[in-house]
């Protein structure tokens, strides 16, 4: 077969159109990732009465701790949105700085994390303890490993503003990058309220 | 070092394992030494490889389509000829030998024949159905194209190194987990379905957005041929059904290696979920295969009856409702588990409803033929041969949905006759079809058609005598995945079932004989596509130029009716120069897909061996890949219009020097 191919030298960037065609992409990614969310949000309410041998829950869910969580997460929510806003009125400095703070305040939100999965896997609630417990590591632990590729997301854009600038490129990702961290707060009210919070109440 | 990986895992143990490891090791010997040979790598990573041109993504997704279909109807081959003999004796096959069989002849089946074949006519067609250049995600296409090819290769690679899991295709717990199944069976097929799921997850995000976002303006929703609406539809269930096999694969695999409780039968697991789980991407599974057919019978109905399509709104809606309601009847997959009649009964019903959309388009289907002079090009005998044939497996479908009657049939081999009797016309055929029908659009010369004939009868009449016999033998009590018996009167069955198979591999031959004659012969002057429009076609696929040219359109094109190239046609400007032409963006070809591809695979046949280290480098192998291609923004290439303009000149006078009138390939 010999099909028509054409020699080119120049190599343009995307076009305005197709950064708008991208987002819509992202958001149905995102959907995707919902129904990835929801089927472990489906498997841990089938499974959080299967404790087995192993502890209940009110006895290895901490409130405080998770509170604290809470609060690392959704203001790194927030100052995500104070770097979004810096993009859209071309301040490149405070974009990056407020980016820094969602870095920190994502790695406060990780080692929050990280410190609960070390106390509750020492204290004898592994995942490999009960059917209750693999759900919980699974979903909290996919969220927190959404956030942890979140957050190198966040440092490459760094960089990419750095070396690049605010091109339309960089905005455009930095905009879906946004919606990734935004979406991974609403799993977390999710998370909050389906698992942490029925351990107190029932 | 290499994990569970050892000597004693080559395959010595046996000689039927070692003879198929042998022809899948020299099979690919023979490719790399004559593509060496010819010297021709640099040909393949740089024009092919590394495309991201949809319609060559789309050549090699049905390459890999017709390679697996091969590898999975060795084992259909092996699995008939060992039923039919193992009465009261072993047969040739040791039990755990048929049970790897019979696992990775339903795996490769639907992951690696059908999902590539039908993702590959999607590549080639979409784009040009809707008057596109491209798709909307290039790149994204290409991984998805090499992650199907990973997990192909992890199958393959079963062969070889270690064995394949003898859970069946479904993988059902507890038996798959660790502890029933301790192999590297399991893992190989956990990673190979889990790698090449993401990439039909991929697959169906990249074409919803196609087909919303990169359609020629002109063109409203419902002036969409119809292929493009149950591609429409299908990627809507790849995107939103994939996730859940992604979600049940990754839980196994955290059983098996980690040693989780999702669905172990101590401490507190609850093997139910997995089933759920597996069939709420099961099940819609159905459709995505089905429904691309669908598309594919509607668009050579009007076609070879050389009529518009009857009913093209009922067909749109019908295809929507199916797309729906395939989310609310998975647990139709077993209501012998014991949920309830109510639930039972709820699930039955909604079954029995997905029967009233698919009636609706056989009708529309039978009513554009009516009054139509029907040319029977070897695409129309397949649509014609599945709509009988489908009919039969949708009533015993239907006859299925009753819970009380599937109680007696569940997993006996009627069940078996009922969905290779769905399946195989209801896709088999129609991607045989779409072969048919596009293949000169898509590499500029035509199928020859009398081996297409003859592999269309040897096909159909393969099919019926194959499964007709395990209808009956369903109702004599045998169950699916025997591999002996004790019941004489079952033999006779099993042995015209293996009659039949050696007439579908009759029709497998007549579809290679057919291949190499129509290559061989590609250059006489009636076999050339010089018009692009072999069949007096409809819709804006048959505009373009045979093999189209990079870009697809030098103009896009301006659509005014439903079957907008027949439009053009009677208006008289399907062929109106087209200056003054355009620069066009085309993405630029890259490896990273491949890169992406070949790590997954590697990453799965680490995990597979235990070999954590290479895991790790994997990981960050992908994450590497990711990041340099995020960071690219210079990822397009112009094409000047000067060159578009030699090119699209050259051809109108090729066209203009054509004796042949576009369609009169029948003449």
């Amino acid at each position: 077969m010999n099909s028509y191919r054409p020699t080119t030298s120049r190599s343009p960037g995307p076009t305005e159109e197709t950064l708008d065609v991208r987002d819509f992409g992202f958001w149905l990614y995102l959907m995707t990732d919902a129904v990835i969310f929801s089927l472990l949000f489906a498997t841990y309410v089938v499974m959080f009465q299967n404790t087995a041998t192993g502890p209940l829950p009110v006895e290895v869910f901490d409130i405080k701790h998770v509170f604290a969580e809470t609060m690392f997460l959704l203001v790194s929510s927030v100052t995500f949105g104070f770097a979004s806003l810096a993009c859209v009125r071309e301040h490149k400095g405070q974009a990056i700085i407020w980016l820094i703070v969602t870095i920190i305040f994502g790695l406060g939100f990780i080692s929050l994390e990280v410190a609960e999965f070390v106390g509750m896997i020492n204290s004898g609630a592994a995942p490999q303890t009960s059917g209750f417990l693999t759900a919980f590591f699974s979903l909290v632990g996919t969220h927190g490993a959404h956030v942890s590729l979140g957050m190198i997301g966040i440092t490459v854009m760094i960089f990419q503003i750095l070396i690049k600038g605010l091109t339309s490129p960089v905005k455009s990702r930095l905009h879906r990058l946004g919606m990734f961290w935004h979406f991974l707060d609403i799993v977390w009210i999710g998370i909050f309220s389906i698992v942490y919070m029925p351990a107190w109440l029932i | 070092m290499l994990g569970r990986l050892g000597f004693d895992s080559l395959p010595f143990y046996s000689p039927v394992a070692f003879g198929g490891a042998s022809v899948t090791v020299l099979g690919g010997l023979a490719v790399f030494v004559l593509v060496t040979y010819f010297g021709k790598w640099r040909y393949f990573w740089e024009e092919w490889l590394t495309s991201l041109d949809h319609k060559r993504i789309g050549i090699m997704y049905i390459v890999l389509a017709l390679i697996m279909l091969v590898r999975g109807f060795v084992d259909a081959l092996m699995m008939r000829a060992q039923q039919a003999i193992a009465l009261n004796n072993n047969g040739y096959l040791a039990p755990e030998h048929f049970d790897q069989v019979f696992s990775s002849h339903g795996t490769i089946m639907i992951f690696f024949m059908a999902m590539p074949f039908l993702t590959g006519l999607v590549n080639i067609v979409v784009p040009q159905q809707i008057g596109a250049r491209d798709v909307a995600f290039p790149f994204m296409n290409s991984i998805s194209l090499w992650l199907t090819a990973a997990g192909a290769a992890l199958v393959m690679v079963s062969l070889v190194i270690g064995k394949f899991s003898t859970a069946g295709w479904t993988g059902y717990p507890p038996y798959s987990g660790a502890l029933y199944s301790p192999g590297v069976g399991v893992d190989y097929w956990v990673w190979a379905v889990l790698i090449s799921g993401i990439g039909s997850t991929m697959t169906g995000i990249n074409f919803i957005v196609t087909i919303i976002k990169c359609r020629t303006p002109s063109m409203r929703l419902m002036q969409m041929p119809l292929f493009t609406w149950t591609i429409l539809c299908t990627s809507a269930l790849m995107a939103f059904a994939f996730p859940a096999l992604t979600v049940v694969t990754a839980m196994l695999a955290l059983d098996r290696v980690l040693e989780f409780h999702f669905f172990t039968n101590a401490l507190g697991g609850n093997m139910m979920n997995y089933v759920n789980l597996f069939w709420i991407w099961g099940h819609p599974e159905v459709y995505i295969l089905i429904l691309p057919a669908f598309g594919v019978y509607s668009e050579v109905t009007a076609t070879f009856s050389q009529k518009r399509l009857f009913g093209y709104k009922s067909l749109v809606y019908a295809t929507a409702a199916i797309t729906i309601l395939s989310f609310s009847v998975w647990l139709h997959h077993f209501f012998t588990m014991g949920s309830g009649p109510n639930v039972n009964a709820v699930f039955g019903m909604a079954t029995m409803i997905i029967a009233v959309p698919t009636g609706v388009k056989i009708f529309d289907w039978v009513f554009t033929m009516y009054k139509g002079r029907i040319i029977f090009h070897p695409s129309m005998l397949f649509t014609i041969g599945f709509l009988i044939t489908f009919v039969i497996g949708g009533v015993s479908g239907v006859l299925l949905a009753i819970p009380p009657a599937d109680f007696l049939m569940h997993n006996s081999t009627f069940l078996v006759a009922h969905f290779h009797n769905v399946l195989i016309p209801g896709a088999v055929f129609g991607y045989f079809a779409g072969f048919q029908y596009w293949f000169p659009k898509a590499v500029g010369f035509k199928l020859n058609k009398k081996w297409g004939v003859r592999s269309f009868w040897f096909w159909i009449i393969g099919f019926y005598v194959a499964f007709m016999p395990l209808y009956a033998l369903g109702f004599l009590g045998m169950t699916r995945r025997m591999e002996r018996y004790e019941l004489a009167e079952w033999q006779p069955y099993l042995m015209v079932a293996a009659l039949g198979a050696l007439f579908v591999l009759m029709g497998i031959i007549c579809q290679g004989m057919q291949l190499y004659v129509s290559i061989r012969d590609r250059d006489r002057e009636q076999n050339m596509d010089v018009t692009g429009d072999p069949y007096n076609g409809r819709t804006l696929e048959w505009q373009t130029s045979s093999p189209p040219a990079e870009y697809n359109f030098a103009k896009i094109p301006e659509v005014r009716e439903l079957d907008a190239f027949w439009d053009m046609k009677q208006r008289g400007v399907a062929y109106a120069p087209q200056a003054p032409y355009e620069d066009i963006h085309l993405p630029r070809n890259t490896g990273i897909g491949v890169f992406l591809g070949g790590l997954g695979f590697l990453l799965g046949f680490a995990v597979t061996w235990y070999i954590w280290w290479l895991v790790a480098l994997c990981f960050i192998g992908i994450l590497t890949c990711l990041i340099v291609r995020a960071s690219q923004d210079h990822t397009f290439e112009i094409i000047p219009a000067a060159e578009i303009e030699a090119h699209e000149t050259a051809r109108f006078k090729a066209l203009a020097e054509h004796k042949q009138a576009p369609g009169d390939f029948w003449s």
